[in-house]
Protein backbone atom coordinates (compact mmCIF):
# COMPACT_ATOMS: atom_id res chain seq x y z
CA UNK A 1 0.00 0.00 0.00
CA UNK A 2 2.93 2.26 0.91
CA UNK A 3 5.07 1.19 -2.12
CA UNK A 4 8.20 -0.72 -2.34
CA UNK A 5 11.06 0.79 -0.39
CA UNK A 6 14.04 -0.47 1.47
CA UNK A 7 12.41 0.06 4.92
CA UNK A 8 13.33 -3.01 7.36
CA UNK A 9 10.17 -3.85 9.49
CA UNK A 10 9.60 -2.23 12.71
CA UNK A 11 10.44 -3.99 15.88
CA UNK A 12 6.48 -4.22 16.55
CA UNK A 13 6.03 -3.60 20.15
CA UNK A 14 2.25 -3.77 20.48
CA UNK A 15 1.56 -3.70 16.53
CA UNK A 16 3.16 -4.44 13.43
CA UNK A 17 2.06 -1.56 12.01
CA UNK A 18 4.63 0.55 8.95
CA UNK A 19 4.15 3.77 8.70
CA UNK A 20 5.29 5.06 5.37
CA UNK A 21 8.53 7.66 5.94
CA UNK A 22 8.70 10.57 4.23
CA UNK A 23 11.34 12.10 2.39
CA UNK A 24 12.91 16.00 3.36
CA UNK A 25 14.14 17.99 1.03
CA UNK A 26 17.71 19.10 1.38
CA UNK A 27 17.51 22.36 2.50
CA UNK A 28 19.59 23.62 -0.48
CA UNK A 29 16.95 22.85 -2.57
CA UNK A 30 13.64 23.93 -0.52
CA UNK A 31 12.32 27.71 -0.71
CA UNK A 32 13.57 28.86 2.43
CA UNK A 33 10.65 30.37 4.72
CA UNK A 34 12.30 33.17 4.87
CA UNK A 35 13.49 35.46 2.17
CA UNK A 36 15.59 39.33 2.86
CA UNK A 37 14.65 40.47 -0.42
CA UNK A 38 10.83 39.44 0.44
CA UNK A 39 10.40 42.42 3.13
CA UNK A 40 7.25 40.74 4.63
CA UNK A 41 9.30 37.99 5.80
CA UNK A 42 11.25 40.28 7.87
CA UNK A 43 8.12 40.17 10.83
CA UNK A 44 6.32 36.94 9.99
CA UNK A 45 9.33 33.95 9.18
CA UNK A 46 10.15 32.39 12.74
CA UNK A 47 13.70 32.93 14.00
CA UNK A 48 14.21 30.25 15.93
CA UNK A 49 15.25 26.99 14.58
CA UNK A 50 12.59 24.01 13.80
CA UNK A 51 12.30 21.27 16.56
CA UNK A 52 12.82 17.74 15.00
CA UNK A 53 8.95 16.22 14.84
CA UNK A 54 9.20 12.34 14.62
CA UNK A 55 6.76 11.35 11.70
CA UNK A 56 4.06 9.07 13.39
CA UNK A 57 0.19 8.51 13.04
CA UNK A 58 -0.75 12.08 13.07
CA UNK A 59 1.86 13.43 10.47
CA UNK A 60 1.78 10.44 8.03
CA UNK A 61 -2.30 10.40 8.11
CA UNK A 62 -3.95 12.98 6.48
CA UNK A 63 -7.51 14.42 5.60
CA UNK A 64 -9.06 11.77 2.94
CA UNK A 65 -11.23 14.78 0.76
CA UNK A 66 -14.01 13.50 -1.69
CA UNK A 67 -15.59 14.84 -4.90
CA UNK A 68 -17.87 16.49 -2.97
CA UNK A 69 -14.94 19.29 -2.72
CA UNK A 70 -15.21 19.80 -6.41
CA UNK A 71 -18.06 20.55 -9.16
CA UNK A 72 -17.46 20.06 -12.86
CA UNK A 73 -17.80 23.62 -13.24
CA UNK A 74 -14.51 24.24 -11.12
CA UNK A 75 -11.82 23.26 -13.36
CA UNK A 76 -12.85 25.87 -15.85
CA UNK A 77 -12.42 29.10 -14.58
CA UNK A 78 -13.02 31.15 -18.22
CA UNK A 79 -16.66 30.31 -18.10
CA UNK A 80 -18.25 32.58 -14.54
CA UNK A 81 -21.26 34.18 -13.81
CA UNK A 82 -23.10 33.82 -17.06
CA UNK A 83 -20.16 34.30 -18.93
CA UNK A 84 -16.93 34.26 -20.88
CA UNK A 85 -13.57 35.73 -19.17
CA UNK A 86 -11.42 38.32 -21.32
CA UNK A 87 -7.90 37.05 -22.23
CA UNK A 88 -5.73 34.18 -23.45
CA UNK A 89 -7.63 30.71 -23.09
CA UNK A 90 -5.43 28.27 -21.62
CA UNK A 91 -5.59 24.42 -20.55
CA UNK A 92 -2.93 24.20 -17.67
CA UNK A 93 -2.36 20.02 -16.55
CA UNK A 94 -0.29 17.77 -15.63
CA UNK A 95 0.25 15.38 -13.44
CA UNK A 96 1.06 14.84 -9.62
CA UNK A 97 3.38 12.61 -8.46
CA UNK A 98 5.28 11.94 -5.41
CA UNK A 99 9.57 11.79 -5.39
CA UNK A 100 9.60 7.77 -5.74
CA UNK A 101 7.58 8.70 -9.41
CA UNK A 102 4.38 7.17 -8.01
CA UNK A 103 1.17 9.05 -9.12
CA UNK A 104 -0.87 10.81 -6.59
CA UNK A 105 -3.97 9.89 -7.29
CA UNK A 106 -7.83 11.90 -5.57
CA UNK A 107 -5.39 14.50 -4.39
CA UNK A 108 -7.31 17.78 -3.97
CA UNK A 109 -6.08 20.69 -5.87
CA UNK A 110 -6.92 23.92 -5.64
CA UNK A 111 -5.45 27.01 -7.91
CA UNK A 112 -6.22 30.77 -7.38
CA UNK A 113 -4.78 33.83 -9.77
CA UNK A 114 -5.44 37.38 -11.17
CA UNK A 115 -7.04 38.03 -14.50
CA UNK A 116 -5.82 38.72 -17.65
CA UNK A 117 -5.05 43.03 -16.56
CA UNK A 118 -3.53 41.85 -13.33
CA UNK A 119 -5.82 42.25 -10.86
CA UNK A 120 -7.17 39.29 -7.85
CA UNK A 121 -11.02 40.00 -7.36
CA UNK A 122 -10.12 40.40 -3.66
CA UNK A 123 -11.13 43.43 -1.51
CA UNK A 124 -7.29 44.24 -1.06
CA UNK A 125 -6.27 44.35 -4.49
CA UNK A 126 -7.20 47.74 -5.88
CA UNK A 127 -4.80 48.61 -8.26
CA UNK A 128 -5.77 50.57 -10.99
CA UNK A 129 -6.61 47.42 -13.29
CA UNK A 130 -9.89 46.42 -14.46
CA UNK A 131 -12.08 43.61 -12.93
CA UNK A 132 -13.63 41.19 -15.28
CA UNK A 133 -17.23 40.45 -14.42
CA UNK A 134 -16.84 36.95 -16.22
CA UNK A 135 -13.34 35.89 -13.64
CA UNK A 136 -13.61 35.35 -10.39
CA UNK A 137 -10.30 33.58 -10.29
CA UNK A 138 -10.78 30.37 -8.45
CA UNK A 139 -10.77 26.88 -9.71
CA UNK A 140 -10.76 23.13 -7.87
CA UNK A 141 -9.98 19.79 -9.66
CA UNK A 142 -8.94 16.42 -8.46
CA UNK A 143 -6.30 13.72 -9.69
CA UNK A 144 -8.13 11.07 -11.52
CA UNK A 145 -6.24 7.58 -10.73
CA UNK A 146 -3.29 8.39 -12.74
CA UNK A 147 -2.14 11.44 -11.05
CA UNK A 148 -3.54 13.27 -13.35
CA UNK A 149 -5.10 16.85 -13.39
CA UNK A 150 -6.39 19.76 -15.75
CA UNK A 151 -8.43 22.82 -15.89
CA UNK A 152 -9.02 26.03 -18.07
CA UNK A 153 -8.21 29.31 -17.43
CA UNK A 154 -6.83 32.70 -18.78
CA UNK A 155 -3.34 33.86 -18.89
CA UNK A 156 -2.87 35.94 -15.72
CA UNK A 157 -1.08 39.19 -16.10
CA UNK A 158 1.47 40.66 -14.05
CA UNK A 159 0.68 43.15 -11.62
CA UNK A 160 2.75 45.61 -9.32
CA UNK A 161 3.11 45.13 -5.58
CA UNK A 162 4.81 47.16 -3.22
CA UNK A 163 7.92 45.10 -2.05
CA UNK A 164 10.11 47.30 -3.62
CA UNK A 165 10.44 50.37 -6.05
CA UNK A 166 8.42 49.27 -9.24
CA UNK A 167 8.27 45.61 -8.36
CA UNK A 168 6.29 43.58 -10.53
CA UNK A 169 4.96 39.69 -9.85
CA UNK A 170 5.54 37.83 -12.46
CA UNK A 171 2.56 36.28 -13.96
CA UNK A 172 1.58 33.05 -11.99
CA UNK A 173 -1.41 30.94 -10.62
CA UNK A 174 -1.31 29.97 -7.01
CA UNK A 175 -1.86 25.98 -6.37
CA UNK A 176 -2.48 24.22 -2.53
CA UNK A 177 -2.23 20.40 -2.89
CA UNK A 178 -3.11 17.76 -0.26
CA UNK A 179 -1.50 14.43 -1.32
CA UNK A 180 -2.24 11.66 1.32
CA UNK A 181 -0.30 12.77 4.21
CA UNK A 182 0.01 15.88 6.52
CA UNK A 183 3.72 16.18 5.50
CA UNK A 184 2.84 16.41 2.02
CA UNK A 185 0.70 19.30 2.24
CA UNK A 186 2.23 22.06 -0.50
CA UNK A 187 1.29 25.38 -1.14
CA UNK A 188 3.20 26.86 -4.47
CA UNK A 189 2.74 29.11 -7.35
CA UNK A 190 3.06 27.79 -10.90
CA UNK A 191 5.26 30.63 -13.21
CA UNK A 192 5.22 30.56 -17.14
CA UNK A 193 8.14 30.36 -18.90
CA UNK A 194 10.65 32.79 -20.08
CA UNK A 195 9.18 35.66 -18.19
CA UNK A 196 11.31 38.57 -18.11
CA UNK A 197 10.04 39.43 -14.46
CA UNK A 198 11.60 36.72 -13.38
CA UNK A 199 15.16 38.68 -12.20
CA UNK A 200 13.68 41.04 -9.94
CA UNK A 201 11.02 39.19 -8.31
CA UNK A 202 12.20 37.76 -4.70
CA UNK A 203 9.63 35.31 -4.14
CA UNK A 204 10.59 33.46 -7.51
CA UNK A 205 14.19 34.07 -6.51
CA UNK A 206 13.66 32.78 -2.97
CA UNK A 207 13.49 29.47 -4.55
CA UNK A 208 17.23 27.90 -4.34
CA UNK A 209 18.58 28.27 -8.45
CA UNK A 210 18.96 24.66 -8.78
CA UNK A 211 14.92 24.16 -8.16
CA UNK A 212 13.64 27.00 -9.77
CA UNK A 213 12.83 25.34 -12.97
CA UNK A 214 10.56 23.20 -11.04
CA UNK A 215 8.09 26.05 -10.75
CA UNK A 216 8.18 26.48 -14.14
CA UNK A 217 5.49 25.32 -16.90
CA UNK A 218 6.70 23.97 -20.16
CA UNK A 219 4.90 25.03 -23.30
CA UNK A 220 2.90 22.40 -25.13
CA UNK A 221 1.63 22.31 -28.68
CA UNK A 222 0.50 19.03 -28.95
CA UNK A 223 -1.68 20.06 -26.03
CA UNK A 224 -3.23 22.88 -27.41
CA UNK A 225 -6.35 22.80 -29.05
CA UNK A 226 -7.06 23.76 -32.34
CA UNK A 227 -9.27 27.30 -32.41
CA UNK A 228 -9.55 27.27 -29.00
CA UNK A 229 -6.85 27.72 -26.15
CA UNK A 230 -2.87 27.15 -25.65
CA UNK A 231 -1.71 24.67 -23.51
CA UNK A 232 0.84 24.29 -20.26
CA UNK A 233 2.18 21.49 -18.22
CA UNK A 234 3.30 21.91 -14.72
CA UNK A 235 4.16 18.23 -13.12
CA UNK A 236 4.27 18.56 -9.19
CA UNK A 237 5.63 16.55 -7.00
CA UNK A 238 5.23 15.78 -3.43
CA UNK A 239 7.10 14.08 -1.32
CA UNK A 240 8.07 10.43 -1.33
CA UNK A 241 9.50 7.87 0.46
CA UNK A 242 12.48 8.28 2.61
CA UNK A 243 15.09 5.81 0.80
CA UNK A 244 18.06 5.82 3.15
CA UNK A 245 18.12 3.63 5.82
CA UNK A 246 16.70 4.08 9.14
CA UNK A 247 19.57 3.61 11.44
CA UNK A 248 17.29 3.24 14.69
CA UNK A 249 14.83 0.85 13.13
CA UNK A 250 17.13 -1.58 11.10
CA UNK A 251 19.78 -4.55 11.73
CA UNK A 252 21.56 -4.27 8.83
CA UNK A 253 19.97 -6.93 6.82
CA UNK A 254 18.00 -4.27 4.66
CA UNK A 255 16.39 -6.19 1.83
CA UNK B 1 34.95 24.24 -16.55
CA UNK B 2 33.61 22.23 -13.47
CA UNK B 3 29.97 20.78 -13.47
CA UNK B 4 28.32 20.48 -9.90
CA UNK B 5 27.22 16.87 -10.21
CA UNK B 6 24.74 15.97 -7.66
CA UNK B 7 25.90 12.68 -6.89
CA UNK B 8 28.92 12.54 -4.50
CA UNK B 9 30.08 9.38 -5.79
CA UNK B 10 30.38 11.07 -9.00
CA UNK B 11 31.70 14.12 -7.80
CA UNK B 12 34.67 12.23 -5.85
CA UNK B 13 35.43 10.61 -8.98
CA UNK B 14 38.87 10.55 -10.12
CA UNK B 15 41.30 7.84 -11.75
CA UNK B 16 42.27 6.16 -8.98
CA UNK B 17 38.36 5.14 -8.09
CA UNK B 18 36.15 5.51 -11.07
CA UNK B 19 37.13 2.44 -12.68
CA UNK B 20 36.25 0.41 -9.80
CA UNK B 21 32.87 -2.20 -10.44
CA UNK B 22 29.73 -0.17 -9.47
CA UNK B 23 31.26 3.18 -9.61
CA UNK B 24 29.63 5.45 -12.30
CA UNK B 25 31.90 7.08 -14.18
CA UNK B 26 31.68 11.03 -14.88
CA UNK B 27 29.10 11.51 -17.49
CA UNK B 28 28.27 7.73 -17.74
CA UNK B 29 24.74 8.65 -17.13
CA UNK B 30 24.53 5.92 -14.60
CA UNK B 31 22.07 6.01 -12.28
CA UNK B 32 23.97 5.66 -9.11
CA UNK B 33 21.43 6.74 -5.99
CA UNK B 34 18.06 5.59 -5.51
CA UNK B 35 15.34 7.26 -7.85
CA UNK B 36 13.85 10.26 -6.79
CA UNK B 37 12.13 13.09 -8.75
CA UNK B 38 12.98 16.84 -7.12
CA UNK B 39 10.50 18.24 -5.31
CA UNK B 40 7.97 21.13 -6.50
CA UNK B 41 9.31 23.93 -4.57
CA UNK B 42 7.00 25.87 -2.30
CA UNK B 43 5.81 29.50 -2.68
CA UNK B 44 3.81 32.31 -0.50
CA UNK B 45 0.04 31.68 0.34
CA UNK B 46 0.24 35.19 -0.46
CA UNK B 47 -2.73 37.87 0.47
CA UNK B 48 -5.69 36.57 -1.64
CA UNK B 49 -5.52 33.50 -0.22
CA UNK B 50 -9.04 33.54 0.54
CA UNK B 51 -10.25 33.47 -3.04
CA UNK B 52 -9.15 30.07 -3.51
CA UNK B 53 -8.75 28.32 0.10
CA UNK B 54 -11.98 29.29 1.25
CA UNK B 55 -14.74 26.10 2.23
CA UNK B 56 -18.15 27.55 3.69
CA UNK B 57 -17.30 24.38 5.93
CA UNK B 58 -13.88 25.16 6.11
CA UNK B 59 -13.44 25.46 10.46
CA UNK B 60 -15.95 22.48 11.29
CA UNK B 61 -13.89 19.58 11.65
CA UNK B 62 -17.43 18.41 13.38
CA UNK B 63 -20.83 19.82 12.30
CA UNK B 64 -22.24 22.22 14.43
CA UNK B 65 -24.48 20.72 17.34
CA UNK B 66 -21.81 17.39 17.31
CA UNK B 67 -22.19 15.83 21.45
CA UNK B 68 -18.76 17.49 22.65
CA UNK B 69 -17.60 19.59 19.85
CA UNK B 70 -15.16 22.17 21.42
CA UNK B 71 -13.64 25.51 19.59
CA UNK B 72 -9.93 26.21 19.15
CA UNK B 73 -8.98 29.38 18.76
CA UNK B 74 -6.43 32.09 19.03
CA UNK B 75 -4.55 34.97 17.57
CA UNK B 76 -1.78 34.64 14.77
CA UNK B 77 0.98 37.58 15.54
CA UNK B 78 3.61 38.86 13.90
CA UNK B 79 7.27 40.23 15.14
CA UNK B 80 5.85 43.18 16.31
CA UNK B 81 2.95 41.92 18.75
CA UNK B 82 0.84 43.09 15.67
CA UNK B 83 -2.38 40.63 14.66
CA UNK B 84 -1.66 38.90 11.53
CA UNK B 85 -5.06 39.67 9.78
CA UNK B 86 -4.68 37.59 6.49
CA UNK B 87 -3.28 33.93 7.53
CA UNK B 88 -5.02 30.76 7.43
CA UNK B 89 -4.48 28.03 10.07
CA UNK B 90 -5.17 24.40 9.23
CA UNK B 91 -5.30 21.39 11.65
CA UNK B 92 -5.21 17.74 11.47
CA UNK B 93 -5.73 15.42 14.21
CA UNK B 94 -7.03 12.37 15.81
CA UNK B 95 -10.73 11.21 16.73
CA UNK B 96 -11.58 11.50 20.41
CA UNK B 97 -10.17 7.41 20.39
CA UNK B 98 -6.83 8.41 18.81
CA UNK B 99 -7.76 7.30 15.59
CA UNK B 100 -7.50 8.55 12.12
CA UNK B 101 -9.38 7.39 9.12
CA UNK B 102 -6.90 6.48 7.05
CA UNK B 103 -5.37 3.75 5.03
CA UNK B 104 -2.16 3.88 6.69
CA UNK B 105 -3.44 4.12 10.23
CA UNK B 106 -4.62 0.83 11.71
CA UNK B 107 -7.94 -0.17 10.85
CA UNK B 108 -10.58 -0.46 13.65
CA UNK B 109 -14.16 0.83 14.44
CA UNK B 110 -15.07 4.50 13.95
CA UNK B 111 -17.59 5.98 16.20
CA UNK B 112 -17.40 9.68 15.37
CA UNK B 113 -19.31 9.48 11.77
CA UNK B 114 -19.14 12.80 10.40
CA UNK B 115 -15.59 13.98 11.99
CA UNK B 116 -13.50 15.40 9.11
CA UNK B 117 -10.27 15.81 11.81
CA UNK B 118 -9.20 18.14 9.63
CA UNK B 119 -10.00 22.24 9.97
CA UNK B 120 -9.32 25.24 7.89
CA UNK B 121 -9.94 28.77 9.04
CA UNK B 122 -8.73 32.27 7.65
CA UNK B 123 -7.86 34.96 10.36
CA UNK B 124 -9.20 37.73 8.66
CA UNK B 125 -12.46 38.14 10.41
CA UNK B 126 -12.62 38.99 13.58
CA UNK B 127 -8.83 39.90 12.16
CA UNK B 128 -5.56 38.06 13.24
CA UNK B 129 -8.02 35.44 14.97
CA UNK B 130 -8.45 31.80 14.10
CA UNK B 131 -11.50 28.95 15.51
CA UNK B 132 -11.85 25.68 14.65
CA UNK B 133 -14.78 23.58 15.47
CA UNK B 134 -13.82 20.08 16.28
CA UNK B 135 -13.44 17.17 19.08
CA UNK B 136 -10.59 17.19 21.00
CA UNK B 137 -8.43 14.10 19.85
CA UNK B 138 -7.51 10.98 22.11
CA UNK B 139 -4.10 9.99 22.97
CA UNK B 140 -2.09 8.36 19.77
CA UNK B 141 0.44 5.55 19.38
CA UNK B 142 3.80 7.05 19.59
CA UNK B 143 5.28 4.07 17.53
CA UNK B 144 7.98 3.18 20.58
CA UNK B 145 5.09 1.20 22.58
CA UNK B 146 3.69 4.41 24.50
CA UNK B 147 1.33 7.26 24.03
CA UNK B 148 1.61 10.23 22.58
CA UNK B 149 -0.65 13.07 24.25
CA UNK B 150 -3.64 14.36 22.80
CA UNK B 151 -2.28 16.65 20.63
CA UNK B 152 -3.37 18.69 16.95
CA UNK B 153 -0.90 19.21 14.48
CA UNK B 154 -1.04 22.79 12.81
CA UNK B 155 -0.13 24.34 9.46
CA UNK B 156 0.17 28.39 9.52
CA UNK B 157 0.24 29.74 6.10
CA UNK B 158 0.39 33.69 5.09
CA UNK B 159 1.78 36.14 3.43
CA UNK B 160 5.52 36.59 4.34
CA UNK B 161 6.05 32.69 4.91
CA UNK B 162 7.67 31.17 1.48
CA UNK B 163 6.54 27.79 3.28
CA UNK B 164 4.11 27.00 5.75
CA UNK B 165 4.82 26.77 9.28
CA UNK B 166 4.02 23.55 11.57
CA UNK B 167 3.41 23.43 14.79
CA UNK B 168 1.38 21.52 17.30
CA UNK B 169 -1.24 22.44 20.16
CA UNK B 170 -1.61 20.13 23.26
CA UNK B 171 -4.08 20.68 26.26
CA UNK B 172 -3.89 22.66 29.43
CA UNK B 173 -6.21 19.98 31.31
CA UNK B 174 -3.91 17.06 29.94
CA UNK B 175 -0.87 17.55 32.66
CA UNK B 176 -0.56 13.85 33.82
CA UNK B 177 -0.43 13.57 29.52
CA UNK B 178 1.41 16.25 28.89
CA UNK B 179 4.37 14.71 31.20
CA UNK B 180 4.82 11.78 29.30
CA UNK B 181 5.07 12.89 25.65
CA UNK B 182 8.36 12.43 24.13
CA UNK B 183 7.72 15.47 22.08
CA UNK B 184 6.83 18.25 24.84
CA UNK B 185 10.12 16.19 26.54
CA UNK B 186 12.43 16.98 23.62
CA UNK B 187 11.77 20.86 24.12
CA UNK B 188 14.41 22.49 25.93
CA UNK B 189 12.49 24.43 28.72
CA UNK B 190 8.98 24.87 30.16
CA UNK B 191 8.37 28.29 28.39
CA UNK B 192 8.70 26.59 24.75
CA UNK B 193 6.33 24.05 25.83
CA UNK B 194 3.69 26.47 26.93
CA UNK B 195 3.76 27.93 23.53
CA UNK B 196 2.37 24.65 22.37
CA UNK B 197 -0.40 24.46 25.21
CA UNK B 198 -3.99 25.51 24.77
CA UNK B 199 -5.24 26.84 27.87
CA UNK B 200 -9.59 25.85 28.94
CA UNK B 201 -11.87 28.45 27.58
CA UNK B 202 -15.78 28.59 28.21
CA UNK B 203 -16.12 27.07 24.64
CA UNK B 204 -13.23 25.03 24.48
CA UNK B 205 -8.98 25.48 24.19
CA UNK B 206 -7.53 28.82 23.27
CA UNK B 207 -3.91 28.99 22.30
CA UNK B 208 -1.98 31.97 20.04
CA UNK B 209 0.48 31.80 18.13
CA UNK B 210 3.48 34.19 17.70
CA UNK B 211 5.46 33.53 14.68
CA UNK B 212 8.20 35.40 15.99
CA UNK B 213 8.96 37.69 19.54
CA UNK B 214 9.93 36.74 23.15
CA UNK B 215 7.16 34.12 23.25
CA UNK B 216 7.97 32.87 19.55
CA UNK B 217 5.80 29.15 18.90
CA UNK B 218 7.86 26.28 18.80
CA UNK B 219 8.04 25.22 15.02
CA UNK B 220 8.40 21.56 14.20
CA UNK B 221 10.28 20.96 10.99
CA UNK B 222 8.80 17.35 9.81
Amino acid sequence: MTGTTSRAPRPAADSALELPRYLREQEDRRTPVAYAGYRSTALRAPLRTPVDLPQRLTEVTGPVLGEDRVTAADADLTLRMGGEALGQRINVFGRVLDSDGRPVPDALVEVWQANAAGRYRHVGDNWPAPLDPHFDGLGRVMTDSLGRYEFTTIQPGAYPWGNHHNAWRPAHIHFSLFGRAFTQRLVTQMYFPGDPLFWQDPIFNAIPPSARHRAIATFDLDRTQDNWALAYQWDIVLRGSDQTPFETDDDGDVA
Amino acid sequence: MSIDHLSPQVRNADETNDRRPGTPRRGSGFLDEPFQLGLTPSATVGPYLSIGLTWADGPHAVAEGTEGAIWLRGRVFDGNGDLVPDAMIETWQADPDGRFDHPDAPQGERRFPGFRGFGRSHTVEPAGEYGILTLKPGRVDDGKGGLQAPHVDVSVFARGLLDRVVTRIYFGDEAAANAEDDVLASLPDDASRRTLIAQPTEDGYSLDIHLQGDDETVFFAV
